[in-house]
């Protein structure tokens, strides 16, 4: 009766990562109200700079007024606006805020520049237009468990692993590409593309030039695009710098540019950066023009609501603001990626050298009780039921290695993020004990009981509201 | 091209159709009344621009909604944060209200029922990926929106099989035309998932008969399919009969919780009543919890504005705002469609009866040289260009018949339809008095003819590149 869209579970929302997120609705964390409840660390937000908007928004008030810098409302206007091709002052601010957070290396025009209602619909335009259905596009492992749903859902496309590893720091190698790129062969799957999350998520690193180069090599031999979904370039707050693949692309080294251009695709968003998730700011850019054509017009499926692209074009037109804004922001979430890293290691728990983001990749491999994904499963509920953290298995993010987190540091108040790394030693002193005590030879019936206790659903059912 | 999809580079996204051509022309030569008093007067987008003072009214009242502001407290963060793909539950619920009262409180809709989307575009083709797979179809009566075209086919593969209406009863849906519609389907071995009409119907502006409902009915339930009823112009019903939803009918007829009523969806949206296209906002209401639930999780690729959410639900929410909208608008709506069904009566051109919308169905079948969509198109190009007026040709909204044309009344000021007017007045005079001279000439000298012929095509050819800008 319906059609299997719709009755299928490809929409990957049975992941844990979906599933710890409903945990935590039930039983959310609140200082006053439930201080013994899920701390959400598995929501990549950015809180830390609220406060910076909405001093800009009590200067300006017009522009949440829908009105003018004349004082005349323009409510009419915007209200008509549903141009596909976007609000033109907003789209040249939002290309401007783009080169500027690249450190004005690169310059984007904004008739390349396409609106979308958030990332999530620009990565799907984007695969719509470049791929058909059965066709394939390479990821590097580990990525966002969306893009399960976000790539593949109602497009019809695969997804086909480029696998990374720790040992060396999940970088992208050409050997992996080749790899993948084979296995897509065997699968008699077509590839159409590459697409990589500079900076990634989960990892919270900047690709360096050498595997940026690597990839457009790859991507010219092959004949394939390159999508870089570039959500998270703005909350680059360490060195080394970001480097855009358009930055990389522009390397006086490689012949046929226009070529290369013509295969580039960047996705961003002002979600990540500014904080605004709710407000559905998406884009796509490209050079090439039929893509952007299409992708144009694929956007009447997700338009941006004109009253948002007028607040947001006034708000980025104050550079002012903007300078301020990045600067300080970055300084913030460097500082709070710091306090996590930190107290994670006075727990014995190591990360990911990270420099952008609003998360950690969190190595807990050494409490694992065999090296195994099951073992990992085990852990992530431990950590969501006992030690009441909703933070994000490296499975779910389809990790080849079992033992990774991702954890986000970003989205909560700095007391919070001292309770939920209390709780983390608490946890793995209490594991230590336990462990210590077991191969002391500690009567069984007591380990059995700790065991017993720790995954009974009582325990569960005790916290849940 | 093996490198792009075909979707990108194929023209199912239906672009090139006279509705989107039409609009490109206007949008060369735009008509202002004091910048371009002899420009392309847009008659051709069925936008309601008649009420904006009612709306602005209400924010100049209301600046917290606009604000950000809750009882006086800033909500900025929640809102900057809030991306639930279930909505803002304010929202749904003033939603649904409003809904109801366009309804005349006679149903009730249930805001966990409804899911919203980026606009009624994005509602529609949501539907579409949940109902059916790549290669099935859906009925459509015609003549229907050209939009539906690119929007139901597009990304999603499903064809359309037109029910063919015909202006011998008033373009209403009949057993027959259900039934050789999906005759039709099956030849061309496409398996039917339902049926969607739009209620009150764009381009005809007439709301659906009670008969016609029940006829909907008995065939989705007989076939097994789906009914997809899209009433965004519910609101703007001004006249009699009054508006009849489909689930009033089910409602009435005692369907409630039985299989049918599962596979009954509406969309619904704000662009039409409100006049508010820019902010996307459009619904899909279903009974049936499956489509509910994967439609919630697909509206992630076109959500709305957590920034326009709190803004309307604070707008909607206003009970004694909606209601003197609601009566302010249609008065509003009732008088100038009669001003223009008085228009076009005054040059001697008929509309098809209507009672809702933001547009006439017009019959220019007299005006054509002949009973052909190449006629039509004659006669829409020199309307286009020679009278300067954007309408729609019948033949863009998949009209069987030849010679009907969608004319828009809300999008413009007074003033402005009162010029079209009279444009369309000299035109169908000219036109008369030239088939007379026309008549005369024939049956004199061949060469009068010829060098008449020349000079008005060489004459509309030079008034096309002056108005260019």
């Amino acid at each position: 009766m319906l059609s299997s869209k719709a009755s299928c579970i490809s929409h990957g929302q049975d992941s844990s990562y979906f599933l710890g997120w409903q945990f935590y609705e039930k039983n959310p964390f609140d200082v006053v109200k439930n201080p013994a409840g899920i701390i959400q660390m598995g929501l990549a937000e950015n809180q830390l700079s609220f406060d910076l908007v909405e001093s800009w928004l009590r200067k300006t008030p017009d522009a949440m007024g829908l009105k003018n810098k004349e004082g005349e409302s323009v409510f009419r206007d915007l209200a008509l606006f549903q141009d596909y091709h976007g609000m033109p002052a907003f789209k040249n601010e939002l290309v401007e805020y783009m080169a500027k957070i690249r450190g004005n290396k690169v310059k984007f025009d904004p008739k390349n520049l396409v609106l979308a209602a958030g990332a999530t619909s620009a990565n799907e335009t984007l695969i719509f237009c470049l791929a058909d259905p059965g066709e394939a596009i390479l990821l590097p492992t580990p990525y966002y468990p969306g893009f399960d749903r976000d790539l593949r859902w109602r497009t019809g496309v695969e997804i086909v692993p480029i696998h990374c590893s720790s040992s060396n720091g999940f970088r992208i190698s050409m050997h992996a590409l080749e790899e993948a790129y084979e296995r897509a062969q065997k699968l008699n799957l077509k590839v159409k593309g590459v697409l990589i999350t500079n900076p990634s998520n989960p990892l919270g690193t900047t690709m360096t030039r050498d595997e940026l180069q690597n990839l457009i090599t790859f991507a010219i031999h092959k004949n394939i695009h390159l999508i870089s979904d570039e959500v998270f370039s703005g909350t680059v707050f360490d060195s080394p710098c970001f480097i855009s693949i358009i930055e990389a692309a522009m390397d006086s080294n490689l012949e046929r540019n226009a070529d290369v251009l013509s295969r580039i695709h960047i996705v961003y968003s002002l979600s990540k950066d500014l904080g605004l998730p709710g407000f559905r700011v998406g884009m796509i850019y490209s050079n090439n023009q039929t893509v952007v054509a299409a992708a144009t017009k694929m956007s009447s499926f997700g338009l941006v609501s004109s009253q948002t692209q007028y607040l947001l074009s006034c708000m980025l037109a104050n550079k002012k603001f903007t300078s301020k804004y990045m600067k300080e922001n970055q300084r913030r979430l460097k500082k709070r990626k710091e306090m996590l890293v930190s107290g994670l290691k006075r727990s014995g728990i190591n990360c990911l050298k990270s420099n952008a983001g609003l998360f950690c990749w969190v190595d807990m491999r050494h409490l694992l009780s065999s090296n195994t994904f099951e073992a990992e499963t085990d852990l992530w509920k431990k950590i969501l039921c006992e030690v009441r953290l909703n933070i994000s298995p490296g499975s779910s993010c389809h990790c080849s290695e079992p033992g990774w987190f991702r954890v986000c540091f970003a989205n909560m108040n700095q007391s919070t993020l001292e309770v939920a790394l209390r709780r983390i030693k608490g946890f793995v002193e209490r594991s230590r004990l336990n462990y210590q005590q077991n191969m002391g030879g500690f009567s069984r019936r007591l380990l059995s009981n700790w065991v017993r206790k720790l995954s009974s659903a009582d325990h569960r059912e005790e916290h849940e509201r | 091209m093996g490198l792009l999809s075909r979707k990108a580079t194929c023209n199912s996204h239906g672009q090139d159709s006279s509705y989107f051509l039409g609009w490109q022309e206007y949008e060369k030569n735009p008509y202002d009344e004091v910048k371009n008093p002899r420009g392309i007067i847009q008659m051709g987008l069925a936008e309601n621009q008649l009420s904006f003072d009612l709306l602005e009214s209400w924010l100049a009242k209301n600046p917290d909604a606009a604000g950000f502001k809750r009882d006086g407290q800033s909500i900025f963060k929640e809102l900057a944060l809030f991306q639930d793909y279930h909505g803002l539950p304010a929202f749904k619920k003033a939603l649904v209200d409003f809904m109801a009262e366009i309804r005349g409180n006679k149903v009730t809709f249930d805001p966990n029922r409804i899911v919203l989307t980026a606009g009624a575009t994005s509602a529609n083709e949501t539907l579409m990926f949940c109902l059916a797979e790549q290669g099935d179809a859906f009925l459509l009566p015609t003549p229907y929106y050209p939009g539906f075209d690119r929007d139901l086919k597009w990304r999603t593969g499903v064809e359309i099989v037109p029910i063919e209406c015909s202006s011998s009863n008033r373009f209403q849906i009949t057993a027959s035309a259900l039934e050789e519609a999906y005759e039709q389907a099956q030849r061309k071995n496409l398996r039917v998932k339902g049926v969607l009409v739009t209620n009150p119907s764009n381009p005809l502006g007439t709301t659906m008969t009670r008969d016609e409902l029940d006829l909907l009915v008995n065939f989705i339930t007989d076939k097994e399919i789906h009914l997809i009823s899209d009433e965004i112009y519910s609101g703007t019903v001004f006249s009699s009969p009054v508006f009849v939803s489909i689930v009033e009918v089910l409602k009435d007829r005692n369907l409630e919780n039985t299989q049918v009523w599962e596979r009954v969806h509406i969309v619904y949206s704000l662009s039409k009543d409100l006049g508010l296209p820019g902010f996307r906002v459009g619904a899909i209401y279903s009974n049936d919890p499956i489509v509910v639930a994967a439609a919630t999780k697909m509206s992630s690729f076109g959500l709305v504005s957590s920034q326009t959410q709190y803004l309307l639900s604070a707008m909607l929410s206003d009970k004694k705002f909606t209601k003197e909208y609601i009566a302010k608008n249609h008065k509003r709506l009732r008088k100038r469609q009669s001003k223009l069904v008085a228009g076009l009566e005054k040059a001697g051109i008929g509309c098809l009866e209507s009672n809702a919308g933001l547009f006439c169905w017009v019959d220019m079948r007299h005006l054509l040289s002949s009973d052909t969509f190449e006629a039509e198109m004659e006669l829409w190009k020199r309307i286009v260009y020679d009278v300067k007026l954007n309408i729609s040709p019948g033949s863009s909204c998949h009209c069987s018949e030849p010679g009907w044309f969608r004319v828009c009344f809300a999008n413009m000021s007074e003033d402005t339809l009162t010029l079209a007017m009279q444009r369309l007045k000299s035109f169908v005079g000219s036109t008369a008095s030239n088939d007379r001279s026309h008549q005369e000439m024939k049956n004199s000298r061949r060469k009068f003819r010829t060098k008449w012929v020349f000079r008005l095509s060489f004459q509309s050819f030079h008034d096309r590149e002056q108005d260019e800008r």
